[in-house]
């Protein structure tokens, strides 16, 4: 018998999170792969004492100002962060990461973005550590293994796992595979990959056969929980096409 | 005596020159963005950017917003991108795959602190005592050539060329070349070398503004733009 993947509300889908719970949270610079609303199902959901997996520690508002895994942070949720751009760049508004980070309520752990994406890839891999040559020489090394590969010296890091990870894609089928629009891929697939039970909320679920299986990003054993977006939440986005162009536009 | 200074585009159209026929680059935020306006019409420049796309096109106009700008088209910097022919997607452990195995050619990055042995401080906020590492040192550490962008001193006429970084490195010897709003530093085995200086500047003026000894080579040449 068919599992049935398909969850019909953000809230079933992030019901058993325990406190204490590693979760990956897909999320680069701006709105775009970020799995919104399975973030704010988690905060109504009220899981405690949280590590964070995600590029930011939310807020960041390079372009945009919204909603995304800040609100975590703003419920109290998280005691541990590990990121690559974890701080708002605006002095004038320090993100709450930010707030909780300075007065020691948060743990960072700041990883270099390849080093993380690496991390989270090998996690998902069965990889246990790799060496990379990122970091020696700078505060990245302090507690590392240094080690020299043809002259040249690398930093020992270790494979990174989550209980959950929240991602976002944008079309699912019924099996739970995955395709992606843009660079909206960014860190979804390697912690679909790493964790114990991954949620994707998708703008769109098929029927199996529907998704061309050469394009399939990651695979439906990767992926136990699908909520399909219902909500519009008005950011810039035209769905109509998916960016194959024939001929300058400019 | 306020001598003139090169403008941020200008900086970004002197280092738009170092760019060639299917060149991969990467470009920083800030004056880096910059420079994809500056690269010679018809020349093959394939930009690759952290969050896995490559050969994308320029930053979308005002007036195309309404109809390109799609947060799922974005570069580091988040700002709305062009689709363009023959580009691609792909994930960030692949994006860094990319960089770290050599594939990216030039890596344009802002600066706070720049050593004469090459070293690259710029990812700690001065005086905030906080700061995001981001993409930044994988790039520091792996691009093939670094080309920093910046103003030659800070905005209160401190040194950012120093003889010892004061905030925590992003990259211990990686500089190739320095692009301030008055100067071309290259990075050499024996030092700073002042390759360019702006239109008006004297070597002794250059110097006055940069703490490490600059070597003053006898062909030093003024910028040129075009």
């Amino acid at each position: 018998m068919a599992i049935n993947k398909i969850f019909a509300s953000y809230k079933d889908a992030v019901a058993d999170v325990k406190d204490g719970s590693v979760i990956f949270i897909g999320n680069f610079a701006g709105p775009g792969g970020t799995p919104f609303y399975l973030i704010k199902a988690l905060r109504d959901q009220g899981a405690k004492n949280l590590t964070i997996v995600a590029n930011t520690a939310g807020g960041i508002g390079l372009t945009l100002d919204y909603d995304d895994h800040r609100i975590l942070f703003q419920n109290h949720q998280v005691t541990k962060v590990i990121a690559s751009f974890p701080f708002s760049t605006s002095p004038k508004r320090p993100s709450d990461a930010e707030k909780q980070i300075v007065a020691g309520e948060v743990e960072l752990e700041m990883v270099p973005q390849g080093t993380l994406a690496e991390r989270i890839r090998a996690g998902g891999a069965g990889i246990a550590a790799f060496y990379t040559p990122t970091g020696p020489g700078t505060v990245i090394e302090e507690g590392k293994e240094r080690r020299y590969f043809n002259g040249r010296p690398h930093l020992l890091e270790y494979g990174l796992r989550a209980d959950f990870a929240l991602v976002r894609a944008w079309k699912a089928d019924t099996k739970g595979n995955l395709i992606f629009r843009g660079t909206q891929r960014q860190f979804n697939p390697m912690m679909a990959m790493g964790a114990d039970i991954t949620v994707a909320e998708v703008d769109e679920i098929v029927e199996p056969g529907e998704i061309n299986p050469n394009c399939v990003v990651v695979s439906s054993i990767y992926v136990k929980r699908i909520v399909k977006v219902s909500e519009n939440p008005g950011f810039p986005r035209h769905l109509e096409t998916d960016f194959q162009v024939k001929g300058e536009l400019e | 005596m306020s001598k003139e200074k090169l403008s941020r585009e200008a900086i970004a159209m002197r280092i738009a020159k170092e760019f060639f026929d299917g060149a991969v680059v990467n470009l920083g935020i800030g004056i880096p963005t910059l420079c994809s306006s500056f690269v010679p019409e018809g020349m093959d420049v394939t930009y690759h950017t952290e969050n896995g796309a490559l050969g994308f096109g320029r930053v979308v106009t005002q007036e195309d917003m309404d109809k390109y700008a799609d947060i799922d088209l974005t570069n580091a910097g988040g700002q709305y991108v062009y689709p363009k022919p023959g580009m691609s997607f792909f994930s960030h452990a692949d994006s860094f795959a990319m960089i770290r195995g050599g594939r990216v050619d030039i890596s344009v990055l802002g600066v706070l602190e720049v050593n004469d042995k090459g070293d690259l401080a710029n990812w700690m906020f001065p005086g905030r005592g906080v700061g995001n590492i981001g993409g930044g040192m994988d790039l520091a550490f792996c691009a093939k050539r670094i080309i920093g962008a910046t103003e030659h001193v800070t905005k209160d006429n401190k040194f950012k060329i120093v003889k010892n970084c004061s905030i925590p490195l992003t990259a211990p010897h990686c500089m190739d070349m320095l692009v301030t709003d008055i100067a071309v530093i290259k990075f050499t085995p024996k030092g700073l070398v002042l390759q360019e200086i702006a239109p008006g500047w004297t070597p002794a003026e250059v110097q006055e503004l940069t703490e490490p000894k600059l070597i003053v080579p006898a062909d030093l040449k003024e910028i040129e733009l075009l």
